[in-house]
């Protein structure tokens, strides 16, 4: 009898794997998942400017009492461009939007700039990612939410989609509570 | 045109897949072979109109705008057509059916029904994978307008090793699945015995080697070109590639018992099912974003829920046949613990508890999501403290494995064939504690390594050596090799050092034997970058050698990788690293002395070749059985 049962267990831990998959790939993404960095101030980090117009990013300026969102992006990447619309909402509500650009070319990131909206204030140019790295951010693009002490308080993975607004705009306005 | 025309040779290849599949319901049993053929001649139309496109930089094709570009070296437009999700698939499918083709024309060894009926399963899987490929992972969908210029390629995947890795790693998994087909054959036929097993045997050892050469490469790869230092991760994506190899590595061990002795026969077929399950599940988790990633953007779920859907009809439907055919299939042969087939079976638990434990860690942070809504990573602690007692218990029985006669055998006898082994083992952890690590755990794996070295040459003794057949020769290299591997792992994993200074073009600073000087730093330039290049002096006992690390920049798309810079020498790597500049002349170096670090790829590399010699062996036997 129990060799008859045991006939089946390999059958039984594939559908447990089936089922296990089933959720996995069922859960809704979330894309507010927080990393190890929320809730702790953000390092000590100075990127240089993209130009004259977009001054230099460094933690100094992320804690100027200001809610901002820092956007991680890059001018290859292929969301960035689905979401630069949405960070162009943002920015018309009056949420000021900084930049880390990963791996980039200036003249790359103008061009983008140029062709997708440019929503941003300042944008640091960190060519080896390791400023991106140091927020705890492992992919392009991603959004943190830093209130005025230079604390970071959300973390959005993935582009920022249109109807995330008004949950991005309800954050903002709860850190500024 | 010419993607138009791979598209439609893949459709068309599905269609004789049809066929091929129903050929043993519709009676017209004569039309599988050529079917077979065909698939493959068809397939490597595809993949070759596909690989055209790349070569050409024809934009209008969508995978090629996304994952191409007129400045890269042509080797890597080349590499460029299985760098990506779709063209991996494509080439997926290339290989299963150029393995449909060779099963065709040699699986004949078990009669005509058996091979119809072999090819028909092999053909449902291939109809899978059509089906994914057209409907859901289209290689050769045009867009409108076509880019002037596409979007490159990862500078990290512009190595040679990438050019070499997903395909071995690729013919290993997608030979499994003609253990997979052989397996469900036999199942339907109810035909496992010994004849069954010495068909198939050639087929997992040959996957087995690719899987071991694929793994091994991209271990390297993963330590030389990712800077990091190490050589294995434990990575979901590498334990993706561990999980079908333990599984296989016991399937050849149990086919060999159930060849000779009739034995273990429901667990031989029930290991073949799950060996390519295993590839397949390595490649669902990998290709879902199942757990490689949070990042939603490169994964798409929809071919999630495909390519598990598929995975639920051929794993699911392979383990009901298993559950309603086992208890049909007669116990074999009786045998006493000591005796090879008691080494095979310990071989074999030991495999599947390290198997359970690699698939528990791996699946771990899903299971306990599903529970707590907690995320967590798995690392390396929880698989060095849960492996390293199995892996010891696995050198000590795989030393005696080989020495041991079939049926039955009395311990004496068998101790006295493991006193050189024993004495091996003291030797070569005495020679570790005069001149080598102070830690106790390197030592204990030097012994191990010290007798499974020596048991392996037991293996060739008092034998003529011209004599002694293939496969005897495959387990004597094979096991060599891992020997070898646990040297490298003990004495690297004990004495590796790594040192980071910040110097000046002229200063020094010292690394295990070595003496390094920073002398210049100078900017350089490639085909489609441009870089900083540093030269550091390495000297050893008067012994000078030039290293030149270097930083990449690549222009499209922007990245910078490091390009390491590696001093072999017969007793280690040395390892360079620069990193960046201070502005005020310093450059960071990162300097690594990794002794004996290579002999773990040697190692690979060896168990890998003597798999191959085994399955040389294995194919001559059958082939002198046949009239």
């Amino acid at each position: 009898m129990m060799k008859r049962l045991a006939i089946f267990v390999p059958l039984l831990m594939f559908i447990g794997f089936v089922a296990l998959a089933l959720f996995g790939l069922g859960k809704p993404t979330d894309r507010t998942i927080e990393s190890q960095m929320v809730g702790q101030k953000i390092p000590t980090f100075e990127l240089a400017g993209l130009d004259d117009a977009h001054p230099g990013l460094s933690n100094e300026d992320l804690a100027q009492g200001t809610v901002t969102l820092v956007n991680i992006f890059a001018s290859w990447c292929l969301p960035c461009i689905a979401e630069a619309p949405t960070l162009g909402k943002l920015a018309d509500a009056g949420v000021v939007i900084h930049a880390i650009a990963i791996r980039d070319a200036p003249e790359d990131v103008q061009r983008f700039l140029t062709k997708h909206g440019d929503p941003y204030r300042r944008v640091g140019m960190d060519h080896d990612g390791r400023t991106q790295i140091a927020f705890g951010s492992s992919g392009v693009p991603e959004t943190f939410l830093i209130d005025g002490t230079g604390t970071i308080r959300r973390q959005y993975i993935g582009e920022i989609r249109a109807d995330q607004v008004d949950d991005v705009l309800a954050a903002i306005a709860e850190v500024k509570r | 045109m010419i993607p138009e025309i791979g598209h439609a040779a893949l459709w068309l290849a599905a269609g004789l897949a049809l066929v091929q599949a129903l050929a043993p319901v519709l009676r017209v049993t004569g039309l599988s072979v050529p079917a077979a053929l065909g698939q493959a001649i068809l397939c490597l139309i595809a993949f070759l109109a596909l690989m055209w496109a790349f070569v050409v930089s024809d934009f209008s094709v969508g995978l090629v705008a996304a994952n191409s570009h007129t400045a890269k070296p042509m080797i890597y437009k080349v590499t460029g057509v299985w760098a990506n999700h779709e063209g991996s698939m494509l080439l997926w499918v290339l290989i299963l059916a150029l393995f449909g083709a060779v099963a065709a024309l040699r699986a004949r060894a078990m009669g005509e029904r058996f091979r119809t009926i072999l090819l028909s399963v092999q053909a449902v899987l291939g109809i899978g994978f059509y089906a994914f490929l057209l409907l859901s992972s289209n290689p050769f969908e045009r867009i409108a307008p076509a880019p002037v210029e596409g979007s490159g390629l990862n500078p990290l995947l512009q190595d040679p090793g990438l050019a070499f890795h997903p395909p071995l790693l690729y013919l290993g998994y997608v030979g499994l699945s003609v253990t997979f087909a052989f397996a469900v054959a036999a199942m339907i036929e109810n035909r496992v015995g010994p004849a069954w097993a010495r068909a198939v045997k050639p087929w997992v050892l040959g996957a087995w080697s690719f899987l071991t050469a694929g793994i091994t490469l991209g271990s390297f790869w993963a330590y030389y070109e990712l800077g990091w230092g190490g050589w294995w991760f434990w990575d979901p994506v590498e334990n993706a590639s561990l999980m079908p190899w333990l599984a296989a590595t016991a399937l050849f061990h149990s086919v060999g018992v159930l060849a000779a002795r009739n034995a273990l026969r429901n667990w031989t077929v029930l290991l073949a099912v799950i060996a390519f399950s295993l590839s397949m599940i390595g490649t669902f988790i990998v290709r879902s974003g199942l757990l490689t990633s949070v990042h939603a953007f490169a994964v798409d779920p929809e071919r999630g829920v495909f390519l598990l859907i598929l995975l639920a009809l051929y794993v699911g439907g392979a383990l009901c046949l298993y559950a309603w055919r086992a208890g049909s299939v007669t116990a074999g042969a009786p045998f006493t613990p000591i005796s090879r087939e008691g080494g095979l079976v310990a071989n074999n638990l030991i495999l599947s508890a390290v198997l359970g434990v690699v698939f528990l860690g791996t699946l771990y942070p899903l299971m306990l999501e599903g529970v707590t809504g907690e995320q967590v990573s798995v690392g390396a602690p929880y698989y060095e403290s849960a492996l390293l007692p199995l892996l010891f218990l696995l050198l000590l029985v795989m030393a005696a494995g080989p020495l041991m006669r079939w049926r039955a055998m009395d311990l004496p006898t068998l101790g006295r064939r493991l006193v050189p082994a024993i004495a091996g083992g003291l030797v070569l952890a005495g020679i570790g504690a005069a001149i080598g690590p102070r830690s106790v755990l390197a030592l204990v794996g030097l012994a191990f390594a010290g007798w499974l070295a020596i048991a392996s040459l037991m293996i060739l003794r008092g034998r003529k050596l011209r004599r002694v057949p293939a496969s005897v020769w495959g387990t004597a290299i094979a096991h060599m090799g891992v020997a070898v591997l646990t040297v490298g792992v003990s004495v690297s994993g004990a004495m590796s050092v790594e040192k980071l200074a910040n110097l000046r073009p002229g200063e020094s600073t010292s690394i295990g034997p070595y003496e390094a000087v920073l002398t210049h730093i100078e900017p350089a330039g490639g085909p489609n970058f441009t870089a900083v290049r540093a030269t550091i002096a390495v000297k050893r006992s008067d012994a000078v050698t030039m290293l030149l690390p270097e930083r990449r920049n690549f222009t499209n798309p922007m990245n910078e990788t490091t390009e390491t810079d590696i001093l072999v020498a017969a007793d280690g790597n040395l390892y360079a690293v620069i990193g960046q500049g201070d502005g005020g002349g310093r450059w960071q170096v990162r300097l690594h002395w990794q002794p004996f670090v290579a002999w773990i790829w040697y190692g690979g590399l060896m168990a890998a070749i003597g798999g191959l010699v085994a399955m040389m062996g294995g194919r001559r036997r059958t082939g002198r059985a046949l009239p």
